[in-house]
């Protein structure tokens, strides 16, 4: 075991997955030499070389595309997209290439990419460097969206993201990249996809929460736990595959739901997590389903505190469920 | 003498020049080629009249590529890769995928290798190294150049052929794919099939400079303008591209020029957008009937060759049409198949 942060797991990971497997590389703007801007791939050039960590032209859709193609080759490539904002240019080859290939091929050229990106707010990075835009991505078969919320799963969830064989776009919560540390295991032990992590048990309310949202609900939590109210915290980790299974089970145990993310709340993921609740557990509800999430706007500058979801926000929706009923 | 009927503008060669270019057994090469050029032209006629009979859903004819597409599948190696962009299913053919299963695609039939998930004319061919793909047009240029990564990383001595069409040139992936191939250096050779016309629009509003293939030099690509009807020419375009990739000499953009002798689709209607003399002009370099008149004229073939072995084109296309019409439809279970590894997702499906 050792301490470490999110990003020094990322790149502890990369590390020894490329040692493990030659046909793993890593491409991806300023991921090489500079050892990405975040310094995930840090040092990497220097282990295994250029032609396995690849610094690549500035362009997205070169990048994905040129990991499918290594892919279906049979290559294992780890594509970095410096920021999710950036991600769009790529949007095409990964919604109607990447996510289609194994289906619309009957299973001849299933294309397997990871896709790294950091996302979401923080760290002061404006509108273009702070999205959360998951939601497109979960919309579409054939990838899974894995968002990690600590340094143990940050490398555990990477570990199955790089020997599964779907394409998974990974998302790094940046804003928690190096605030939060913890103990990380020095086996390569994986964290399977589908299965959510109760960060708490509770009985009075529910809380979903992924990536940086995670250390907000549990915050809340602690400030209720004071007053007396014992809050469930759980962290979905893997969008798709969803762990239906452990949402209801605590729905139906504590029969009140928030849902909490950074994404803007119309049609975002808690939007499919509040109607699954409505479909399949409606009768365990004594409260309406919440959302605290980002506004529909633009992702502010000046106003980033605004716009964030907050441990105070949480609390005023467990409050407002609490009292519904 | 060929018939006015099949007035085209005539090859320009004599017999002498041709060991050099296409090697000592070039006589043998032309007769294999132009007997497959029968085979795509059969297809073609065959399709398009079922297609027009409601017997099939869509068609594609490459009618006009054929030269362009017979001489990829014969320069290529087994070990190289197709990266297809829409007209290059004959090319998958020369390499050794199954007519009948081509034909069972076509169908979307339970014995189609995809099950029936793509339109027509968008065949997959693991056996040959020829890539799915999809109708979205140009994104697969920057697949050839990830696989001609994996080439050149492994160092497997193959190299990659990638096609689309002049429409392509225009799209993103056009750039990113020849930009990396060109930084990178890799063993990819790709193919512009410069049919002139991007469905309605013309190729000289598709772009301001003369030439597609001057853009190669914008990213450090060997480039070469070919004669796409003229089988020879384009025969030794491809295999001296393809050798130079292999050579590690880096990629190559090759632009055949051809003439869409056909609607951009069963779907089209050229009428509203093509000049009258068109067809005219595209019937004067049909690549098919410029090599018959050469090798009918050079005594290489007879009519009576040409005439017995567009029977047999004709007679594989039926026979393959035949089991494909009798073959059942893929199951309802088959839908939420292949979309992800395991079959546990999606959860989502029929009669839920």
């Amino acid at each position: 075991m050792s301490e470490m942060n999110i990003v020094q797991a990322i790149n502890r990971t990369l590390r020894d997955a490329m040692k493990e497997d030659p046909d793993v590389l890593v491409l991806g703007e300023d991921v090489g030499v500079n050892g990405g801007v975040f310094r995930a791939t840090d040092g990497l050039i220097r282990e295994f070389g250029a032609e396995r960590v690849i610094d690549t032209p500035l362009s997205e859709t070169g990048i994905i595309g040129t990991a499918i193609g290594m892919s279906l080759y049979g290559l294992k490539p780890i594509a970095e997209i410096q920021f999710l904002d950036f991600i769009y240019p790529a949007f095409d080859q990964i919604v109607s290439e990447l996510a289609k290939f194994r289906y619309r091929s009957g299973g001849q050229y299933p294309a397997h990419v990871v896709i790294r990106a950091p996302y979401g707010g923080g760290i002061k990075g404006g509108i273009y460097h702070s999205q959360s835009t998951e939601a497109y991505f979960c919309h579409t078969a054939g990838i899974k969206v894995v968002i990690p919320s600590t340094p143990s799963d940050a490398r555990g969830l990477l570990f199955s993201a790089i020997a599964d064989e779907d394409p998974v776009l990974f998302l790094e919560p940046k804003r928690i990249y190096r605030s939060l540390t913890g103990e990380v295991s020095d086996s390569q032990e994986k964290v399977p996809f589908g299965h959510a992590r109760v960060v708490r048990e509770g009985s009075d309310v529910s809380v979903f929460a992924y990536g940086a949202m995670v250390p907000v609900a549990q915050e809340a939590a602690d400030a209720l736990g004071r007053d007396g109210v014992s809050t469930e915290v759980i962290d979905l980790r893997t969008l798709v595959p969803l762990d239906e299974a452990a949402v209801l089970a605590s729905v139906e145990k504590t029969g009140r739901a928030i849902i909490v993310h950074e994404a803007a709340r119309f049609c975002g993921f808690g939007a499919e997590l509040s109607a699954i609740l409505a479909e399949k557990a409606l009768y365990s509800l004594k409260a309406p389903v919440l959302r605290v999430t980002g506004y529909d706007t633009p992702f502010p500058y000046a106003l980033e505190n605004v716009y964030l979801p907050n441990p105070e926000r949480v609390v005023r929706a467990v409050r407002q469920s609490l009292q519904a009923g | 003498m060929t018939s006015p009927a099949r007035a085209v503008e005539p090859l320009p060669y004599e017999p002498s020049d041709l060991g050099e270019k296409l090697g000592s057994d070039w006589d043998e090469l032309l007769r294999r080629g132009f007997r497959w050029m029968l085979l795509g032209r059969a297809l073609d006629s065959r399709m398009q009249m079922l297609q027009r009979q409601g017997r099939v859903g869509f068609y594609g004819a490459a009618t006009g590529n054929e030269a362009v597409n017979v001489a990829g599948g014969l320069a290529s190696r087994p070990e190289d890769w197709v990266i297809p962009g829409l007209r290059e299913q004959l090319v998958a053919l020369v390499r050794g995928h199954p007519l009948p299963t081509y034909v069972h695609h076509l169908f979307a039939d339970s014995a189609d290798p995809a099950l029936g998930r793509n339109m027509p004319c968008h065949p997959t061919a693991r056996e040959v190294n020829y890539v799915s793909m999809s109708s979205v047009v140009g994104t697969q240029i920057s697949h050839a150049t990830g696989v001609a990564y994996g080439q050149k990383l492994r160092r497997d001595g193959g190299a990659t052929l990638a096609f689309f069409g002049d429409g392509a040139t225009s799209s993103n992936d056009f750039h990113a794919g020849l930009n990396f191939a060109g930084v990178f250096d890799l063993p990819v050779v790709f193919c512009c099939a410069n049919n002139q016309w991007a469905i309605s629009h013309p190729v000289a509003k598709q772009s301001a400079v003369p030439s597609l293939v001057s853009k190669s030099s914008a990213y450090g690509v060997s480039g070469r303008q070919v004669d796409g009807t003229d089988f020879v020419e384009t025969y030794q375009a491809l295999s001296s591209a393809l050798d130079r990739a292999r050579r590690g000499d880096g990629p190559s953009l090759l632009e055949f020029v051809v003439f869409r002798m056909t609607p951009h689709s069963s779907s089209d209607d050229p009428g509203r957008y093509q000049p009258a003399d068109w067809p005219m002009r595209a019937t004067r370099r049909d690549p098919v009937e410029r090599l018959s008149a050469w090798l009918l004229g050079q005594g290489l073939i007879s009519e009576q060759d040409r005439t017995s072995w567009e029977a047999t084109a004709d007679a594989e296309v039926r026979s393959a049409i035949q089991v494909a019409e009798a073959t059942p439809a893929p199951t309802p279970e088959s839908l939420t198949e292949d979309v992800y590894a395991s079959r546990s997702y999606p959860r989502s499906r029929p009669k839920e």
